[in-house]
């Protein structure tokens, strides 16, 4: 219980430093003094205090879309295998359901876009759908594979096998696994082969132009909920493939779970630097490929993996 | 088999079947020659893995033989060719590149489909990693049905012999030295082949794509 609630308390602060930490990381390897790991906290901040405002004609998708996406994050926040394995919504820690609450505040945004009735909010509800569509299948496969060897689909477990037999995971199954998910966690969280975090260029905007008519309180909120997907994501990456540290003391295992997230951010942020982004056709064909490296992970899972 | 070994079997399996798929979803050629020079050397660790577990010299000399033709000698022709040719890309495959990775999938469902009554026959390790050169093989044959770029259809034609390769030592335990040593300088020799009649090609038409060769001229 204490440990979910830690982990929530984590996640909650420190998804707006990570994002920092991947601004400055790039900000310096592309020469630039960068404005600090702080600084999304003080845009959150300055985000809050200004008054509330709402496009007219928008109904209560547009206003419930922040509130579910940050309710969905909060709650996977508080089920992955971070830093704890026994959470007190074990049942609910389930890959399927992690899954469907990420896409249920997807939906929800995509939905608050299309309520705007704008163009750009239009064109940017519908891209993140295409995506969501190709990513959607691709994590339940990789998923799916991870799960076969404990004969388990609850994350507590597959992170709590992975533990006790840390060499388990240099296999085929696992490496093709984890290739398909590093692919999706990309295409997901919005980062640079798939959409760019930092424009507002109106042919590439994914996630950008669903939130445009966002303001104020509403996308602090947003952002805050964008920071904790990344994070959380980020962090199941680390908890099915590196759950090193996860049986140990409360304290230690968060200070871990940071350091290892930490790190997969800068490393994300650092490999963004040597890409460059993809044209919007030739999205569905990386995420093709992912989706095939998952299903291969699926059947090497079947001949290669003894009973 | 101990663990390490069957780990490292199943490893390399892997890594023959990875580079297999990425070969079909990449279009630089340069960056296929490369993906086929890694296949090569998870091939020949494939070979030489088993020839540590069973101890026996003979495999691991095939080993290095087959690293050193696969991963070497064939990709450097290949390099040389590429260059002579100067075209960089595939540009245009009959079936999108979308629709290849699915129909791979569909290929590698297929191979474990039919390579279930040989693994019943033995069920080792290595048997049970046959589906995986038998994937590679079709795999081969896809990519020398749908690519237009005469340099791909040799590297789908190298492709099935790696297939063939992998699962005559994962099924068999391997041929006999003098066979696999003619086999090899066969496709060497096809390579050679295959070589020059890309530079003539390209010498009588200006490029290498299949499409255009379907009427004979002067």
């Amino acid at each position: 219980m204490i440990g979910a609630a830690a982990q929530v308390v984590l996640i909650g602060v420190g998804s707006p430093f990570l994002v920092g930490l991947m601004r400055q990381v790039r900000a310096r390897l592309e020469g630039r003094a960068g404005a600090g790991i702080a600084q999304p906290m003080r845009d959150l901040r300055k985000l809050l205090r200004k008054e509330p405002i709402a496009p007219h004609g928008t109904g209560w998708p547009f206003r419930a879309a922040p509130l579910v996406l940050a309710a969905t994050a909060l709650v996977v926040a508080a089920v992955g295998p971070f830093a704890t394995t026994d959470s007190p919504l074990d049942p609910a820690a389930d890959l399927f359901a992690v899954t469907a609450l990420l896409a249920l505040g997807t939906v929800a945004l995509a939905l608050g876009g299309l309520d705007t009735g704008t163009a750009f909010g239009g064109m940017g509800a519908s891209r993140e759908m295409t995506v969501m569509a190709l990513v959607e299948p691709t994590i339940l496969l990789a998923a799916f594979a991870l799960s076969i060897r404990v004969g388990s689909t609850n994350l507590g477990q597959i992170a709590a096998s992975v533990a006790e037999d840390p060499l388990s995971v240099i296999s085929p199954v696992s490496l093709l696994a984890a290739v398909a998910l590093i692919i999706v966690t990309m295409a997901e969280t919005g980062r640079i082969p798939v959409d760019n975090p930092s424009t507002h260029l109106e042919l590439t905007m994914i996630h950008e132009a669903m939130v445009l008519e966002y303001a104020g309180p509403d996308l602090a909120l947003i952002e805050w909920a964008s920071a904790m997907r990344l994070t959380v994501l980020l962090g199941l990456f680390a908890g099915l493939f590196t759950p090193w540290g996860i049986t140990l003391a409360l304290p230690l295992a968060l200070a871990v779970f940071a350091v290892k997230v930490a790190v997969l951010g800068a490393l994300l942020a650092a490999a963004e630097v040597f890409m460059a982004k993809l044209r919007l056709f030739r999205v569905p064909e990386l995420l093709a490929g992912s989706f095939l490296l998952a299903l291969l992970a699926v059947a090497a899972s079947f001949f290669l993996e003894r009973a | 088999m101990s663990d390490v070994h069957v780990q490292l079997l199943d490893l390399a399996c892997g890594a023959f079947l990875l580079t297999g798929v990425l070969i079909l979803w990449r279009s630089e050629l340069a960056k296929i020659v490369t993906l086929f020079a890694l296949q090569g050397v998870a091939l020949a660790a494939l070979i030489a893995v088993l020839g540590a577990h069973e101890g026996s010299a003979e495999l691991l000399a095939v080993a290095a033989g087959i690293g050193a033709l696969r991963a070497g000698v064939l990709p450097s022709l290949l390099r040389r060719a590429l260059a002579a040719s100067g075209e960089r890309r595939e540009t245009k495959p009959i079936v999108n590149v979308a629709a290849s990775l699915v129909a791979a999938a569909v290929l590698a469902l297929l191979a474990y489909a039919v390579c279930q009554p040989v693994i019943r026959l033995a069920p080792t390790p290595a048997t049970q990693a046959a589906p995986a050169a038998m994937t590679v093989i079709f795999l081969g044959f896809f990519v020398l049905a749908t690519r237009r770029r005469a340099l791909s259809q040799v590297v789908g034609f190298l492709l099935i012999d790696n297939g063939i390769t992998a699962m005559a030592f994962l099924t068999a335990g391997g041929l006999s030295p003098v066979v696999e040593i003619g086999v090899s300088l066969d496709v060497l020799l096809a390579v050679l082949v295959l070589q020059v009649l890309t530079t003539r090609m390209r010498a009588a038409f200006g490029g290498t794509d299949l499409d255009e060769l379907r009427e004979l001229r002067d």
